[in-house]
């Protein structure tokens, strides 16, 4: 295979549409005569409706429609989720509120109108008659008797108990010689994707077609789903993931609005567009995280780790999404890090609130479980008086214990989780750093240093463990005249893989870049694939691609050879041209090569044979495919192939995160001086698009740890409701980052790469709050949670005033 | 995000917009840039049947020094004041205060007269005009009249404009000897707008303050004068001593705003530690 693609920065093929406006979004798609349609929402957060008075919105101008939940909840199933789970209690989601409201933001009615102002100057029309109820809001008080039920036909608002891990875990912590305790709290965060989710959909009576653009990272799933909601045939739906600006998991599920839209549509005869608010974005598109747990770790007196287990209530939010609940046991399964511990036990409780449904952000549930684990090292390492990298180290498997079982189930591929350690350690000047920062603390200045060694299991998933479907589809064509078309099942949404991927295939294939075109998200267009989530794209959808084009290239091997009519010759395949390989003999004895006869098209014709033999260009080789004139015997024309990838397990990327921060003693503020990653996501196809993901991720991470917070008010109301309240970093909040990569291959898949959307997510948390924590540790802080906010920052300085004065 | 119906409206001088404003009344408002209007109106916070655009009046937008006196025109850009050559020499405080404002959109478009006008507690330019001593000159049906900054701000998001009233212009004594100065912010992690903003505007002989000028934003319901801290600076030497002591009156007196990001007690230690910080740059600028 040709290397003049792969492993180089090539720039993305997507951008120039990107930042000059050209890209088609799902608003810059306008279809004649379409409706816009503007939703009512519930402004409580736990309400009977008593009734819903739309006759006044009705009579507005240019309104066509009104819906509500009486018309629609019989016609249109309900919102699908895949988490199964024993003993899981589901409640009936229906596309709008009917008897009650759950949270702010609940769909109540729709209204469909000529213009978007028209709909919603008919939406503020419209008179809901609530009954206040009171609220459950905080994961643990809402499982403690006498707090309000949200769903009165379970009795509880606990959805479901789930105890997971392996190894006696009491022995474990009984024969450690100390175990820590500590409450551990992942707060809920909103993904906030550039662009707010949209919709736009048509349908066709006479031809009964459905087609629906919508922003989403899952179109074939979405579409099945959406279908089975409507009743409609999946095969006469169609379900075109446009450009997507952005997802990190909001868009991997099927939300109320889309199959709602799909029914409108069919109602009127007419297209009907709604495009997400920014407030509406943040009340109901998916949260993530929001778990409050309880971590106890156990260790022995050389600091190796016994056992850990983490007590944890889930805050799943009223209705369940597409994945809801089945997030936490990502975190029960990420639960040993990269370390060795015999007895691991997770208790997950996972607990309805009057709130927006969890699911899937940016990880899900692996930054939590991360976060966890390393916290427990740095208490472990804080406890003993030891540096945290030591305590590390300890517990590291060896590279040559790989693959690596864990007590929470699983096999590691591949590690060497040393070999990042070192050269973050070494890049970041680790030895010197703590030199310095024993130096500045004599002068009072607060230096902190975090470490993060971290894994998180990527490259989702053998179908066993997925929902619904692990493997991922590509087909490659090689057109007639040479250029190849890629058709990806994993519909990117930013990650830029319609560059990586057309690397791949030049390579492969020896043809230019350009001369590859990788087309996804249209289901009319691609095979079913299973979508871009869980950093499973390259490594999954990617490796469809590459078996895709093995077996194009073994059909285009056998055309080759019978237009070389090289007999028992062997054909190979080099740099875009099939040669037979001749055996070496003087140049008299060549024979003359015979040529094809007539019937070959023009500009197939073939070149001169060369002294060591003959050769054909791939592109001969499709135009021959395509016209069939000459073709070994029984072969089937074209020149295509397609391939669904199952991979045999996860795989597992890792990396070490160092952050150094400075406290101003006066203000509590909290000011980068350093960023180190090293990450590991085996073998690389873009270094430029793997920087670029661990930069985004390292971004959101510096936003979960010091900024972001999703908050309700005691009665429910969602008070950082838009971006002047909930703070997303900024350009100027994030520090120099200086990334670097060890590179541990996988035999998961052939390509060896690992995946690595979600890395800077999982490694920087923890990297930056330990940095804050030990900064403040000569006060005696050890733990503290997030967002960590100057104010904290400052109280806990101004009540050790007078003691370190 | 989708604003009630109104129309719209450009006026291309000070007297239409005035009689527009006139004829429309309370259901007029006017857009001047535009950045905290429009968002306002998209929530439907704000509901004008009318919108009277001022942006486009050219006679609206100047800086000018005459007779010792700066003029800046309402709708003077803040990115216009931030690259003004003339200002960065004689008060480089509204420059520097510019630099500190929204991002390169919003000083693109968003004016002085505006930011005034709408008096957001947390915005950057009532601490700026207040320290500056400066008038806001208002221009209303009966002729104009000009109002002491420190009267200007009443309470959150009100001032001392009346109805049928149009800020034209902020007007101040050009700063003379030797002068030094500096806009410090801390910056509220969503909204960018101030937690706190110290601006600070001394004038200094022989080491001792001469007069000293001290605005402060984001910490109560409206930019304030820290007269306090003003007191405590007048005909003293500028050593830190005197800093630290005359910033510790930066929040006397004030009721201070609580958000999800600082509490009001977190506030007023900020705008103390900000004051000494911003009065502490001023007098190393002194020069």
């Amino acid at each position: 295979m040709a290397e003049n693609y792969v492993g180089k920065r090539v720039k993305r093929t997507e951008d120039p549409r990107l930042i000059q406006g050209l890209a088609h979004y799902v608003d810059d798609i306008k279809l004649p005569d379409t409706l816009h349609a503007v939703f009512l929402r519930s402004i409580y957060a736990h309400a009977r409706i008593k009734s819903v008075d739309t006759s006044a919105a009705a009579k507005v101008p240019g309104v066509v429609a009104v819906y509500t939940g009486k018309d629609v909840s019989a016609k249109i199933g309900p919102v699908p989720c895949a988490g199964a789970l024993p003993d899981l209690k589901t409640p009936d989601h229906r596309v709008l509120a009917t008897n009650k409201v759950y949270f702010v933001g609940h769909p109540i009615a729709v209204v469909v109108a000529e213009n978007r102002y028209a709909a919603k100057d008919a939406a503020d029309l419209i008179q809901v008659d609530y009954e206040e109820l009171p609220v459950a809001l905080d994961e643990e008080k809402a499982t403690q008797p006498g707090s309000p039920v949200i769903h009165e036909q379970f009795g509880t608002n606990v959805a479901y108990k789930l105890t997971a891990g392996e190894g006696d875990i009491e022995a474990a912590l009984k024969s450690a010689d100390k175990v820590i305790k500590q409450r551990i709290l992942n707060q809920r965060l909103a993904p906030i994707a550039m662009e707010p989710r949209g919709v736009l959909v048509r349908y066709y009576p006479g031809e009964q077609e459905l087609t629906m653009w919508t922003s989403t990272q899952i179109p074939h799933l979405a579409r099945t789903q959406i279908a089975l909601m409507l009743g409609f045939p999946e095969n006469k739906f169609r379900l075109i993931a446009p450009e997507v600006g952005g997802g990190f998991g909001s868009k991997l599920n099927v939300y109320a609005e889309e199959a709602l839209l799909g029914w409108i549509a069919m109602q009127l005869n007419r297209p009907v567009k709604w495009i997400e608010s920014r407030r509406e974005n943040i009340q109901a598109t998916i949260h993530g995280r929001g778990q409050t747990g309880y971590l106890e770790i156990g260790y022995k007196k050389d600091g190796t780790i016994t056992g850990l287990r983490y007590n944890v209530f889930a805050d799943l939010g009223s209705y369940f999404q597409l994945l809801t609940p089945a997030i936490p046991t990502l975190t029960g399964l990420m639960l040993s890090g990269c370390y060795k511990i015999p007895a691991i036990q997770i208790n997950v409780t996972g607990v309805f609130t009057n709130k927006m449904a969890t699911d899937a952000y940016r990880g899900a549930g692996r930054p939590e479980a991360t976060y966890v684990v390393e916290r427990a090292l740095d208490l472990v390492a804080a406890d003993m008086g030891k540096d945290p990298v030591e305590v590390r180290r300890k517990n590291f498997p060896a590279p040559s214990e790989f693959p690596f079982k864990t007590a929470t189930g699983l096999f590691y591929d591949s590690g060497n989780y040393e070999g990042a350690l070192k050269k973050a350690l070494d890049i970041s000047g680790y030895h010197k750093l703590r030199d310095e920062q024993a130096k500045a603390r004599k002068e009072g200045r607060l230096i902190g240093i975090g470490v993060s060694t971290y894994v998180e299991i990527c490259a989702l998933g053998p179908s066993q463990a997925m929902p619904a479907g692990g493997w991922e589809s590509a087909t490659v064509r090689i057109e007639p005249t040479g250029k190849v078309t890629v058709l990806t099942g994993a519909s990117p949404h930013g990650q830029g893989q319609e560059t990586s991927f057309a690397q791949l295939a030049a390579d492969q294939l020896g043809v230019h870049i350009n001369d590859v075109t990788v087309i996804h998200g249209d289901t009319s267009i691609v095979q079913y694939g299973i979508g871009t989530f869980g950093s499973r794209a390259t490594a999954v959808g990617g490796t469809a691609v590459w078996y895709a084009i093995e077996k194009l290239k073994e059909k285009a091997n056998k055309i080759a050879h019978h237009l070389l009519e090289a007999g028992e010759g062997k054909v190979t395949f080099k740099d875009g041209k099939f040669s037979v390989e001749a055996p070496k003999v003087k140049a008299a004895s060549v024979p003359e090569p015979v040529l094809p006869a007539a019937g070959m098209a023009p500009g197939a014709s073939l070149p001169d044979p060369e002294p060591h033999g003959k050769h054909v260009s791939l592109q001969d080789v499709a135009l021959a495919a395509h016209l069939a004139k000459s073709l070994p015997q029984d072969m089937e024309p074209g020149l295509s192939a397609t391939y669904f990838f199952e991979p045999k397990n996860f795989t597992f990327p890792f990396g070490t995160h160092i952050a150094v921060v400075e406290i101003d003693r006066e203000t509590g503020e909290i000011h980068f001086q350093r960023y180190v990653a090293v990450d590991d996501c085996g073998k690389v196809i873009n270094p430029m698009l793997v920087d670029g993901q661990v930069q985004g991720g390292i971004v959101q991470a510096l936003g979960q740890a010091l900024f972001e917070e999703v908050v309700y008010d005691d009665q429910g109301q969602l008070v950082s409701g838009t971006l002047m309240d909930y703070a997303v970093p900024r350009a100027s909040n994030i520090p120099w980052m200086e990334l670097d990569r060890t590179e541990t291959p996988t035999d998961v898949n052939p390509m060896g790469v690992k995946g690595v959307g979600e890395a800077g997510t999982i490694g920087a948390t923890p990297a930056i709050v330990a940095a804050v924590v030990d900064a403040l540790s000569p006060l005696g802080v050890r733990h503290l949670d997030m967002p960590i906010k100057p104010e904290t920052v400052w109280r806990i300085i101004g009540k050790n005033k007078t003691g370190a004065a | 995000m989708i604003p009630t119906q109104f129309e719209y409206v450009a006026a291309k001088s000070l007297d239409e917009a005035l009689s527009l404003l006139g004829k429309h009344k309370d259901d007029a408002k006017l857009l001047a840039g535009g950045h905290s209007l429009i968002p306002a109106m998209k929530l439907r916070l704000a509901q004008p049947q009318v919108l009277i655009d001022i942006s486009r009046i050219k006679d609206l937008s100047y800086i000018r020094e005459e007779k010792g006196q700066v003029r800046i025109g309402s709708m003077t850009t803040h990115y216009q004041i931030e690259s003004s050559d003339l200002l960065r020499r004689i008060c480089p405080l509204l420059p520097e205060t510019a630099t500190h404002l929204g991002d390169v959109q919003v000083r693109n478009k968003g004016t002085i007269g505006g930011s005034l006008a709408h008096s957001d507690p947390a915005a950057d330019w009532p601490a700026a005009v207040l320290a500056l001593d400066a008038e806001i000159v208002v221009a209303g049906p009966k002729g104009e009249r000009a109002i002491k900054a420190d009267k200007f701000f009443v309470d959150l998001l009100t001032t001392a404009l009346e109805q049928g009233e149009i800020l034209r212009e902020v007007r101040f004594n050009t700063p003379q000897g030797t002068v030094g100065q500096s806009y410090v912010k801390v910056r509220h992690p969503a909204s960018g707008f101030a937690v706190v903003g110290v601006a600070v505007n001394l004038s200094v002989n022989g080491g001792k303050c001469q007069s000293a000028g001290v605005g402060i934003t984001g910490v109560a319901p409206k930019a304030y004068r820290a007269s306090g801290v003003e007191k405590a600076l007048q005909g003293n030497a500028l050593d830190a001593k005197t800093l630290s002591v005359a910033a510790a009156h930066a929040s006397d007196g004030v009721d201070a705003n609580t958000d999800l990001f600082a509490s009001g007690e977190y506030r007023r230690h900020l705008a103390e530690v900000y004051t000494r910080r911003a009065l502490g740059t001023a007098v190393s600028r002194a020069k």
